[in-house]
């Protein structure tokens, strides 16, 4: 989907992305991390051509970004950042419309897709149709600010730290509800964030970057097991290492098939950080597991999570 | 009931009758002005009539005005998209200048070039205006939101639809808001006009100092003061009509 190749962007002397190389297949959720300055956002706003790059090449679906008038470029690729950018004096079902009428689509269908949208992110349409941004919460404000990029059913989508401005009950249910966005649609998507739980917890890949460079590109448990270097070691930090590993393991990896027991079952798709949460409120050390129809399949137990 | 009750408590409905009355009537306060000012004659100015007065001095300052609103404007726009931004201190001195200048002094440099009457008090008026219009609109424009011009842009509005969909109405207030200052400020620059020919409420005020005649420049400068609270409770109206969103 993204094939980004030697790409170089320097602002005077200081050369903030180095000949960067990244693939990005269809359907990934791409996790670009770093400190403030490593590039990141940089290299996040050359793909939509925010920001011109200075040597080698970009492609979307295969088409040179540079080839393609950058306006037409944008209305094909979702855009979310973290001040949000809602339009103050357009209602929100106007905001959500944006693009869908920049591409002229017909009055009535802009309306059905303002209200599937809507739905889908679980604010009622007739209630927040006509609201205004100021009468939102930073929750909904974000929660529109992506329902806005994904309007035009784009097939790629950039967040620039979308969650990093709301409150910790706030961003955790906007990463559950991009998690699920994400498995639903398929959607490509390049996410910024300077969050390494953020990206343990959404990504499907995570390049983690310093100097405009990528240091390591992987799955987030084979970059939690096998960090290439110190600074890889320093950022994923020292102290929670094994939590952030549960919270990356699946249940499904350790379950215990053809085992019983009580209680209330678990996901097979949670992760281990789960059940060890479940097992100590619930103070037991096995829990039953379901699969996705609620059959019970097995159980895991406390010592197949250290295993 | 409540619609009637708003009606009646608007000022802009008293200072309106009340202007209209006195540009229409104004010889109804004869006998007032006599008993204030005994054996001036006549007490009501009439070399014309306040009512055509008004008419001139409204045309020179909606002439003036808009001039400077478009003008200014689209200086602002120009100074603040990336093309103009070197201009941006040029154009500031320039405005700052223009108001540093006293209007009479720009009267007396126009009307050797233009001569007298309406053109040099209309000239005047649009250098003397475009000050605050200028500096509002910069304001305005800067004062939208960055967070709310990357997303425009990054979601694929093209600059002359960032322009006129997201910038100008959200600078909107602001830039009103110093289009209301230099209206204000002409209607009272514009009486100054008289000293060169041109027919203004202020003629009354000018013919009055000259001939010693106090009534008159009573007269010219009440009506000339209710033509601008009038115009500023306008614009008020239409500052509210444009905030359209609850807040």
């Amino acid at each position: 989907m993204i094939e980004i190749d030697q790409v170089s962007k320097s602002y005077g002397e200081r050369r903030v992305v180095d000949r960067l190389s990244l693939t990005v297949g269809a359907g990934e959720l791409c996790v670009l991390i770093g400190t403030s300055g490593c590039g990141k956002s940089t290299t996040l706003r050359m793909i939509n051509r925010l920001l011109p790059s200075d040597s080698g090449s970009i492609r979307v679906g295969g088409e040179d970004v540079a080839s393609v008038p950058a306006e037409a470029l944008r209305r094909r690729i979702g855009y979310a950042i973290q001040s949000i950018g809602l339009f103050p004096h357009w209602t929100v079902a106007d905001n959500i419309a944006t693009v869908p009428r920049l591409l002229k689509w017909r009055e009535a269908r802009v309306r059905d897709r303002v209200g599937e949208l809507l739905e889908l992110f679980r604010l009622d349409p007739p209630t927040y149709r006509g609201k205004y941004p100021h009468q939102l919460s930073g929750g909904e404000q974000q929660r529109v600010g992506v329902a806005r990029a994904l309007a035009a059913d784009p097939e790629l989508l950039l967040m620039d730290e979308p969650f990093a401005a709301v409150d910790p009950i706030t961003r955790d249910a906007l990463q559950a509800e991009l998690a699920h966005i994400h498995r639903a649609t398929g959607k490509t998507i390049v996410f910024v964030t300077h969050d390494i739980e953020e990206a343990l917890r959404l990504a499907t890949r995570i390049a983690i970057m310093d100097s405009g460079r990528i240091v390591q590109l992987g799955e987030p448990l084979d970059i939690l097991e096998h960090p290439v270097n110190d600074f890889v070691r320093d950022f994923l930090g020292h102290q929670g290492l094994g939590l952030k590993l549960l919270s990356v393991r699946r249940i499904a990896d350790r379950l215990r098939r053809d085992e019983t027991a009580e209680g209330e079952p678990l996901a097979l798709d949670a992760s281990l950080g789960e059940a060890l949460s479940a097992m100590t409120t619930r103070h037991t050390d096995r829990l039953p597991v379901s699969d996705t129809e609620g059959r019970k399949i097995g159980v895991i137990a406390l010592g197949d999570l250290v295993r | 009931m409540r619609r009637g009750g708003r009606l009646v408590a608007n000022p802009v409905l008293w200072v309106g009758l009340l202007f209209a009355m006195l540009l229409l009537r104004m010889d109804a306060l004869g006998p007032l002005f006599r008993l204030e000012f005994p054996g001036i004659e006549p007490v009501i100015y009439n070399r014309d009539s306040f009512l055509a007065l008004f008419l001139s001095q409204f045309v020179l300052v909606a002439v003036a005005s808009l001039a400077a609103s478009l003008a200014g404007v689209a200086l602002a726009v120009f100074v603040t998209r990336p093309a103009g931004r070197d201009f941006r201190a040029m154009v500031d001195a320039l405005a700052t200048v223009g108001q540093t200048f006293p209007p009479a002094a720009v009267l007396a440099i126009t009307v050797p070039m233009v001569g007298f009457g309406a053109r040099p008090t209309v000239i005047a008026l649009f250098v003397y205006g475009l000050l605050p219009i200028i500096e509002n609109a910069v304001a305005g424009l800067e004062g939208v939101p960055q967070g709310v011009r990357e997303a425009a842009e990054g979601m694929g509005l093209s600059a002359w639809q960032r322009l006129c969909q997201v910038d100008l109405p959200l600078a909107a207030p602001v830039i009103l808001a110093g289009i209301r200052v230099s209206v204000t400020i002409a209607i009272g620059t514009a009486t100054i006009g008289s000293t060169v020919g041109a027919l203004t409420l202020g003629t009354p005020i000018f013919d009055g100092l000259v001939a010693n005649k106090l009534p008159f420049v009573l007269e010219g400068a009440v009506l000339v003061a209710l033509f601008a609270i009038l115009t500023d409770l306008l614009f008020a109206r239409l500052d509210r009509w444009l905030q359209p969103m609850g807040e």
